[in-house]
């Protein structure tokens, strides 16, 4: 059991390379997707540590993707005017910068959720909700109106560097990370603060400070996730880090169950191929039997984003404690 | 056995007043707990013996007065810090983490004395699972103790009351302290559980050497076990002694059943 965690995580990024090795023989749409999925998945991780273990209800999981995307965007945009020639600009170099702009997009984004964080995780539940709404709101309107991040038009020119190697190690990372912190006594504490504040308190938990620590943590991870977001899309857009970005987000985790970590990455691989799915479906045609006649799905595609939420609705009226909850005896319950 | 101010007192508390905007909840209170003591503090309802609780741990600051620790004053400090320099408490509505494991109910609490730093945490040094081991048998060893092991993996939340009671008395000591309050302890529960509940208190002053300050309005509970009391009525100290002394306090009677029923003997 004992050093079952690293080795998975040092599978899964191996495996995430000798598939990369791959990338080129992948239909590039696919590859779209999934690349698209493991974003995702470090969003969702990263949130289900905010939301799901410590129970604080956060809104603006986009606004800190938006941080991290534009900040690691310009690093990178920079650096590939100046730096990158001087380093020889070869393949080794610019994923070095590459690294290098990542991790300097999440520890801004890091210091922007304890801004955030500090003075606003002493509100609960709705409050924080409505407070970190205003937060991503605010991020938005800022990017909108900023001339040196191209404003409204959007951010062009962002190098193409992530591919599918960093975005699934990353992803295993950031669970990696998360799990291992909240499976031990140290992590007991961020889930003591969702079950019970005044009894956190009382054995002794500095309750903010978890609090805020698991912000920061979150933040950092979300704007590593907009870093690969950037470098992969080649072009930020401020509409894209919406309210309703914050929602999809909070919907994985949800919908994965709360404080669930296979769960949140199962439904964020699921609510990504879901409307991919949807799109795939609108193109069938279902032949009818005894005739020529066929049946089109055509109708699909103009109500592709009705079904989804339709979808929505009904699983979480069947099963409100996450798709992927089940009523099951932990394993091990010192968590190791 | 009416303490004056005395140096030797693990806690005391030195005329504390607390009002809430013109409601004074409890007025110029003074006592002292010393150590291995077993001080009971009873009164009726709303005598203000939750406040006091809630002034020692730090979730309410004394309008005036001064509480100190082992010679330290509590004064602005948090309740996690107040726990930190060993004062534990449990609630008379129980608080326990409820959709944690019996086992990590008590895990979390141990949380205090981790020498890991979250590094260690993460990146799973050797450090951490040493540690991590250390816990689990000592975590073991207390639910054990109090007969709580077979309930390891299931959820508190699922417990029948009398182990949930239990299970927050677990919890408290598991931030090994010094002084250890507990709040209406028997509320809820049958005479057999009572004296049962009597037995483990004195039980864990004895094992554990530390100082046990009770919140009790049911008289025999405190009167069985309790080396001295204070009474409390309307957030006023209207007296101070062992239980015999107690017992035949006129005011204490009074206030507990009213001056008509003094014919009655028991308490």
């Amino acid at each position: 059991m004992s050093t079952r965690p690293k080795l998975l995580l040092l599978a899964a990024i191996i495996a995430s390379f000798v598939i990369s090795l791959f990338s080129s023989h992948i239909n590039p749409y696919y590859l779209d997707v999934l690349v698209g999925i493991g974003i995702n998945i470090v969003l969702a991780a990263s949130l289900n540590l905010i939301n799901g273990y410590t129970g604080q209800f956060s809104l603006g999981h986009a606004g800190f993707m938006a941080v991290g995307g534009y900040s690691a965007a310009m690093f990178s945009i920079h650096c590939s005017g100046k730096i990158l020639p001087a380093l020889g600009g070869g393949l080794f170099a610019s994923q070095a910068l590459f690294v290098v702009a990542l991790i300097a997009g999440g520890l801004v984004t890091a210091l922007v959720g304890l801004i955030v964080g500090a003075p606003s995780l002493r509100l609960r539940g709705d409050y924080l909700a409505i407070v970190t709404l205003g937060f991503g709101e605010i991020i938005r309107v800022i990017l909108q109106n900023t001339e040196a991040v191209g404003a409204s038009r959007g951010l062009t020119g962002i190098p193409l560097y992530t591919n599918f190697f960093w975005t699934f190690s990353i992803a295993a990372l950031a669970i990696y990370v998360i799990t291992s912190m909240v499976h031990s006594t140290h992590g007991r504490g961020f889930l003591a603060v969702r079950d019970d504040e005044i009894a956190a308190e009382a054995v002794g938990i500095n309750t903010t400070r978890y609090k805020v620590t698991a912000f920061v943590i979150g933040a950092f991870f979300a704007g590593v996730a907009g870093g690969l977001y950037a470098h992969f899309k080649q072009y930020l857009n401020p509409d894209g880090f919406g309210f309703m970005a914050s929602i999809e987000i909070v919907v994985m985790v949800i919908l994965g169950g709360m404080g669930n970590m296979a769960g949140v990455t199962a439904a964020a691989i699921l609510l990504t191929l879901l409307p991919e799915f949807l799109r795939v479906l609108s193109g069938w045609h279902i032949p009818l039997p005894f005739t020529d006649a066929s049946i089109s799905l055509k109708w699909i595609a103009g109500t592709r984003m009705i079904l989804y939420s339709l979808l929505l609705i009904l699983i979480m009226l069947l099963r409100p404690q996450g798709l992927f909850t089940w009523k099951i005896k932990k394993k091990s319950p010192s968590g190791k | 056995m009416t303490t004056p101010a005395s140096t030797i007192d693990l806690l005391r508390m030195e005329s504390c007043t607390i009002q809430f905007g013109g409601l004074t909840a409890v007025s110029d209170l003074s006592f002292g707990i010393g150590e291995n003591d077993l001080v009971g503090l009873i009164g009726p309802n709303g005598a203000g013996k939750t406040t006091v609780f809630n002034l020692i741990t730090g979730v309410y600051t004394p309008t005036s007065g001064s509480i100190t620790f082992q010679g330290k004053s509590l004064k602005g400090k948090k309740p996690y810090e107040i726990t930190a320099s060993g004062v534990a408490r449990t609630f008379q509505n129980i608080r326990l983490f409820q959709s944690l494991s019996v086992f990590d109910n008590v895990r979390a609490a141990f949380h205090l004395h981790l020498r890991q730093s979250i590094c260690d945490t993460i990146l799973r040094s050797r450090k951490f699972h040493k540690e991590e081991d250390e816990i689990e048998n000592r975590v073991m060893e207390l639910l054990e103790i109090f007969n709580l092991g077979r309930f390891r993996d299931a959820y508190a939340r699922y417990l029948p009351y009398g182990d949930q009671r239990r299970l927050e008395i677990v919890r408290a000591l598991a931030t090994q302290p010094r002084l250890l309050l507990l709040d209406e302890p028997a509320a809820g529960m049958n005479p057999t559980e009572k004296i049962e509940l009597m037995r483990l208190i004195q039980f864990i002053e004895e094992k554990f050497k530390i100082s046990i300050l009770l919140v009790e309005h049911d008289m025999q509970v405190v009167m069985g076990i309790c080396r001295k009391i204070v009474v409390l009525d309307y957030g006023i100290k209207i007296a101070e002694g062992p239980p015999s002394e107690i017992r035949k306090n006129s005011k204490v009677i009074e206030a507990y059943l009213g001056d008509t029923a003094k014919t009655d003997g028991t308490p």
